[in-house]
């Protein structure tokens, strides 16, 4: 089922949680919403799910105007971050649900769904569960029969609002993988909401960055990490540094550092931002350096350096505590910094919201 | 710095707390159970006999029927109405939200027998509406529905109060999951929010009840005091009692704290039950 939404707002009293999302979603794709909370991606995923209304815009479904459509009737499949399963029933009865509140007319006889129940027990790899209340189980294996509620209506749409969110770390990467696989099993097409990267980018075909009810940027890891569309794009994927540069004819420079590594960029000279991720810079020991280092940790496998400058503190990188770099490293060492990649924009008055460059405001020196 | 502090408990301690539950126990013999007991003493000083036939007096009857028939006229409305209320206010957001939240409470602020004033002044003979409701024949003061309409408003609040904050706490998840599902309005409410709630619906209704029986003030006002017509239970009390008819009074009132002892058990194993 291909999604389209076109320029949709939805404000709560004052606030403006949906500021104009135009988004396509091809059939059978598995795309993540991604954003920080408060960027309005559980309402873009209610809304589709017919559990909220937007004030303007379109969306549509294979063609059809879901907006004349009650939740009820839109067949999709809602999974949410803590179950909402029903504690009253038992695992079998949760999952048949959605069966057993058909119209009589439409609705399949109990043993049809008692064997719809089995398959979809034995499919979720929770087939000795079944007798057991939701309160009898770990967070894993509600999540997982919450998914089973929702595929028991063999949805057209699924949507999952942070499904891993209450879960531990480790339940959390085996049920990415086994999401992925239901995923492709079921062919469906599937919205998921997170705020955490790696389940992004690690899951869906395609991510979409929403910051502040707008969309940022739609792609894959890569694309989205190496150019980021928008300061706030760059600050979410983990660019906590932040320095000003200048341009000239495309070229970063700054004091202390050492751009080479840095493509030229098709920007106008002038006051520039680069911002970087502490991993993706190496500190390289020099006489007179700008940075002096004040504290080595180490997590075991990154070995994280804290730099001051002139006696302020700074910010820290990280690098591998193998690599050959590390080893020159001590405390009081005085460094400049290599960054590997890091993303560059013109410097002008940013807004409240740090959401694009907005080249009719007048430029402005970035203090920082 | 404070756990440090901590010294041993001095033996002199002890004798607070064992002073403090000592007073309890002689507050609650002498405010609960000495009245408890001297009510059934009361009742039953003329012997078993006296006592059937001063709870089989027509009259007595009548008021323990009229009674029971104001209880079983308000206790499924004000759950109706507490159900419908608190579900507004739990799960859905409109304009004068809070003010609904006030007006349940009102009658929790207001005393009774002022209500029963209220009623009087609106529906009674000389009232507001009285001669509309003389026109067509419709009695509501000194009669069963004033009964019902002064004990309805005293109740009110009670199936609310306890429903409200459990639907507050379960939030809308649960409904909407269902709503995705394809459920109905009334499935959701029949399979989603009514098992949910439901012990705090059953212990509501029990504190209604026992509320609903127990009514004196606002009812004394609206009802006339017509034995064998108009009186209720707690107003027969009273009656008897007036007419120096001392036994009489205790054997009605026996019944009542029988209701009240019945609503108190049934209450405490709902709290039990509601909370496995």
């Amino acid at each position: 089922m291909s999604i389209i939404v076109q320029n949709m707002t939805k404000r709560f009293g004052r606030t403006e949680v949906l500021r104009g999302i135009d988004l396509t979603i091809e059939s059978g794709e598995l795309v993540a919403l991604l954003g920080p909370s408060g960027s309005g991606k559980t309402t873009l995923l209610k809304i589709i799910a017919g559990l909220e209304w937007p004030d303007a815009g379109r969306l549509q479904v294979e063609g059809a105007d879901w907006l004349q459509l009650a939740a009820q009737d839109r067949r999709i499949g809602f999974v949410f971050q803590h179950y909402a399963l029903f504690p009253h029933m038992t695992v079998r009865d949760n999952i048949a649900f959605g069966l057993t509140v058909r119209p009589r007319a439409e609705r399949p006889g109990k043993a049809v769904i008692d064997a719809k129940v089995d398959e979809l027990l034995e499919f979720l790899q929770i087939a000795p569960l079944g007798e057991r209340y939701p309160l009898q189980l770990s967070g894993g294996q509600r999540q997982r029969v919450a998914l089973g509620r929702a595929l028991a209506i063999q949805p057209t749409v699924l949507l999952l609002d942070e499904p891993f969110g209450a879960l531990d770390a480790a339940v959390r990467r085996d049920l990415r993988q086994w999401l992925r696989g239901v995923h492709d099993a079921t062919g469906s097409t599937t919205i998921f909401v997170t705020h955490d990267q790696e389940e992004a980018f690690e899951l869906a075909d395609r991510v979409v960055v929403m910051g502040e009810g707008r969309i940022e940027q739609i792609g894959h890891a890569d694309q989205i990490v190496d150019h980021p569309a928008s300061p706030f794009v760059a600050r979410f994927m983990g660019a906590t540094i932040e320095l000003p540069v200048t341009l000239t004819a495309g070229r970063a420079e700054g004091e202390g550092l050492d751009l080479s590594h840095l493509p030229r960029r098709a920007l106008p000279d002038g006051p520039a931002t680069l911002f970087l991720r502490p991993a993706d810079v190496t500190p390289v020991p020099t006489a007179n350096g700008r940075w002096r280092i004040c504290r080595l940790t180490s997590t075991g496998s990154l070995l994280r350096v804290d730099l001051d400058e002139g006696g302020t503190p700074g910010f820290s990188v990280d690098l591998p505590r193998r690599a050959p770099q590390a080893r020159a490293l001590t405390v009081g060492t005085r460094v400049n910094l290599a960054p590997e990649a890091g993303a560059l924009f013109s410097t002008v008055a940013e807004r409240s919201s740090p959401a694009r460059g907005d080249t009719t405001q007048p430029l402005k020196e970035h203090s920082a | 710095m404070n756990t440090l502090a901590l010294s041993p408990p001095r033996p002199r301690a002890s004798l607070v707390p064992k002073l403090l539950i000592g007073l309890a126990v002689v507050l609650t013999a002498l405010l609960v159970i000495a009245p408890l007991t001297y009510i059934f003493y009361r009742a039953l000083s003329e012997g078993w006999a006296v006592y059937a036939k001063n709870i089989t007096d027509p009259q007595t009857l009548h008021a323990i029927w009229l009674t029971a028939l104001v209880a079983l006229i308000v206790v499924p409305v004000n759950m109706a109405f507490g159900i419908a209320a608190a579900w507004a206010v739990a799960k859905h957001r409109f304009p004068g939200r809070g003010l609904l939240v006030t007006l349940i409470e009102i009658p929790f602020s207001i005393s009774p027998i002022i209500a029963g004033i209220c009623y009087l002044l609106l529906y009674g003979r000389q009232g507001l509406l009285g001669p509309f409701l003389l026109e067509h024949d419709l009695k509501i003061m000194f009669a069963l529905p004033g009964i019902v309409l002064v004990t309805m408003f005293v109740t009110a609040p009670f199936v609310a109060r306890e429903v409200l904050p459990l639907m507050q706490a379960q939030g809308t998840e649960q409904e909407e999951a269902a709503v995705t599902l394809g459920a109905s309005g009334w499935q959701i409410f029949r399979r989603v929010t009514l098992p949910n709630i439901k012990w705090a619906l059953l212990y509501g209704a029990v504190l209604c009840s026992a509320r609903a029986v127990g009514e004196f003030g606002g009812v004394s006002v609206v009802s006339g005091n017509v034995r064998g017509q108009t009186n209720t239970l707690p107003l027969q009390v009273e009656l008897l009692f007036n007419d120096l008819n001392v036994v009489g009074a205790f054997a009605a009132a026996s019944t009542l704290t029988l209701i009240a002892l019945v609503a108190l058990v049934v209450k405490s194993l709902l709290e039990v039950r509601g909370k496995g």
